[in-house]
């Protein structure tokens, strides 16, 4: 305290606060965060305290009974229904499939926008639109235009092969659904991979050539360790919007046929639309919920470990 | 540091060995131009369609010479103007709001971060694994009390919940890189924390602060899960559109196509344009 008027000296850039001002300090340090917690707090909080509170009531749309409680008898039904406990390995399936391949997919393209050649900026434009295309579009696209029986370009250019107005989305509709999630997703795998493949220091990668290395032990010693980070944020970022997936299965198969490619999120949706089982669907949530929450625990692990952060100081 | 670096595919090289790798560049070129028009033809194949006739459209083989038209195109926009307006309300309505919560929340975040800083961050990125579909039930019961069923203003609250933390890590992302010294030199100015922010830090993270809201564009233009959901007509986006555009029966392949390419043509201009920031944009600011 006795520092602060010298005048000769410069004011220290790390001054020593009082008690009183330190408090008001951090006050001043939270408030022009408040706005935006508390707004996320409300939305996106609330919603799940009430799906909580439904589960345990038995409330239908259709019903002109007001809701009321049920005790356990929503989540007895959801543990005994063989209908959840497959749209959530078909949630499983069709998350990691697609995240997977897509990343594979994503790594050779990113390997092959790394070298020179002539229109590599276009090369990468094109590549990176299937991403940009709106998902619903790229969905009825698919299902109509590419992949018709009668008249889709696929089976088109696939006669030369042998093949024969194949129903792909009757016959094939899992594998349809996630090819195009695939296609959607590989672009933002490139993408990704790509930066981490730039960000490469140069020098190392010729002290390899020099030493000798081939070009397959260089990618396996050097760069896809100094690539694992960026496959990790990848595949995280991937997971957590695939496993929302809804527009490819609601618009290409509706779920079908039969339920071959009903996942959760189209699961629940039937519940509410379709069977206007609020009690029931709110207790599918939870029980999802809480199976997100064991995977996200491991997710914001591996992101605290992804992003080296930058000590934030002031 | 006695042996002077040298540079592979320098004139020191026997000239086969150079032309080899030459012809092997070009060779990895054709593959990488390959599968960028595979990957594209889906896209190719529905702008291409667009310009159809429907009768030209549905056809074995697929027609690839025909006489093209704009009567879909037409068609779509005299059909689709109030499903354009809530889309453009929502996106643009809900990135506003973003924006301006989320660069107070991203500067006390990084510049004079609050105690908990870590777990602040953590907590918004936590909220994006919530599945959103695990509560569309009470999600539309909430907002059938509170009359906001089927309107845009409900549209834009949602989406702005779901761009959120995504603009806040990207933001601080961007205000981490401020100098230091601009901030200390202002201060010393005597500037308080919102001369900080409106005229140091906001102009040099303006380009930054352009790429977060044009992520969220994309984002918000996009969805489709909420909007089925939650709306009917009063509301209803450029997705639901879509829907409308496959009727029970007849044929509808051009249309769709048409319809399918003018909404989508704006989020792939963006993205085009974008590039660079699109990377650090999906990364939420961790790949810069």
């Amino acid at each position: 305290m006795a520092v602060l008027e010298t005048g000769a000296v410069p004011a220290p850039t790390v001054a020593i606060r009082p008690r009183g001002a330190s408090r008001r300090e951090g006050w001043q340090r939270r408030l022009p965060l408040l706005p935006a917690l508390i707004y996320i707090v409300v939305v996106t909080q609330i919603p799940f305290l009430v799906t909580l509170w439904y589960s345990f009531q038995s409330y239908f749309f259709d019903v002109p009974a007001p809701a009321h409680f049920i005790g356990f008898s929503n989540y007895t039904t959801v543990f005994t229904n063989a209908a959840f406990r497959g749209s959530l390995v078909r949630s499983v399936v069709m998350t990691a499939t697609s995240v997977i391949v897509a990343m594979l997919l994503g790594i050779a393209f990113a390997l092959l926008l790394d070298r020179k050649f002539l229109g590599r900026g276009v090369v990468r434009t094109l590549i990176i639109t299937p991403f940009l295309v709106m998902p619903a579009a790229a969905a009825l696209v698919w299902a109509g235009p590419m992949l018709d029986p009668n008249f889709g370009l696929l089976n088109y250019l696939l006669e030369p092969f042998g093949v024969h107005h194949v129903a792909w989305l009757s016959t094939h509709a899992l594998g349809s659904v996630i090819a195009v999630m695939i296609w959607q997703w590989t672009p933002f795998m490139t993408l990704i991979v790509l930066a981490g493949l730039q960000g490469q220091p140069s020098d190392t990668l010729e002290a390899a050539k020099v030493d000798g290395a081939g070009a397959l032990a260089t990618f396996r010693e050097l760069t896809l360790p100094h690539l694992r980070p960026y496959i990790e944020l990848g595949i995280l970022l991937g997971s957590i919007y695939l496993v929302n997936a809804f527009d490819a299965v609601r618009l290409m198969t509706n779920g079908g046929p039969g339920t071959a490619t009903t996942n959760l999120p189209f699961y629940l949706y039937q519940q509410v639309n379709f069977a206007f089982d609020v009690g029931g669907a709110a207790a599918a949530g939870v029980v999802t919920v809480i199976l997100t929450i064991i995977v996200a625990t491991f997710a914001l692990r591996m992101f605290a470990r992804v992003f080296q952060f930058e000590e934030a100081s002031g | 540091m006695t042996a002077l670096p040298l540079r592979p595919g320098h004139s020191g090289r026997p000239r086969q060995q150079r032309l080899r790798e030459m012809s092997g560049r070009a060779g990895w070129g054709i593959v990488a131009w390959v599968v960028a028009i595979a990957f594209f033809l889906p896209v190719l194949w529905m702008v291409i369609t667009a310009f159809k006739p429907e009768s030209a459209a549905e056809t074995w083989p697929p027609q690839f010479i025909f006489k093209p038209t704009l009567s879909e195109f037409r068609l779509v926009f005299s059909g689709m103007g109030p499903f354009l307006t809530h889309s453009v309300v929502a996106t643009v309505g809900s990135t506003i709001l973003v924006v301006l919560l989320s660069v107070p929340a991203a500067y006390a975040l990084s510049v004079h971060p609050v105690k908990h800083w870590r777990d602040g961050l953590f907590f918004f990125i936590s909220t994006k694994m919530l599945p959103i579909v695990a509560a569309i039930g009470p999600l539309y019961v909430i907002a059938l009390h509170l009359h906001l069923l089927d309107s845009i203003w409900l549209l834009i609250i949602l989406y702005t919940a779901m761009n959120l933390p995504l603009a806040i890590w990207m933001i601080r992302s961007f205000m981490l890189e401020v100098p230091r010294e601009l901030l200390e030199a202002a201060r010393l100015d005597g500037a308080g924390r919102i001369r900080e922010i409106t005229g140091v830090i906001l102009p040099i993270i303006s380009p930054g602060l352009v790429s977060t809201a044009l992520i969220c564009v994309i984002f918000a233009w996009n969805e489709l899960f909420l909007a089925l959901n939650l709306t009917v007509t009063n509301a209803a986006t450029m997705p639901m559109y879509l829907i409308s555009s496959v009727p029970q029966e007849g044929l509808y392949i051009a249309h769709l196509s048409a319809a399918a390419t003018i909404a989508s043509v704006p989020v792939i201009l963006v993205g085009w344009i974008a590039q660079r920031s699109l990377v650090r944009g999906l990364s939420m600011g961790a790949i810069k």
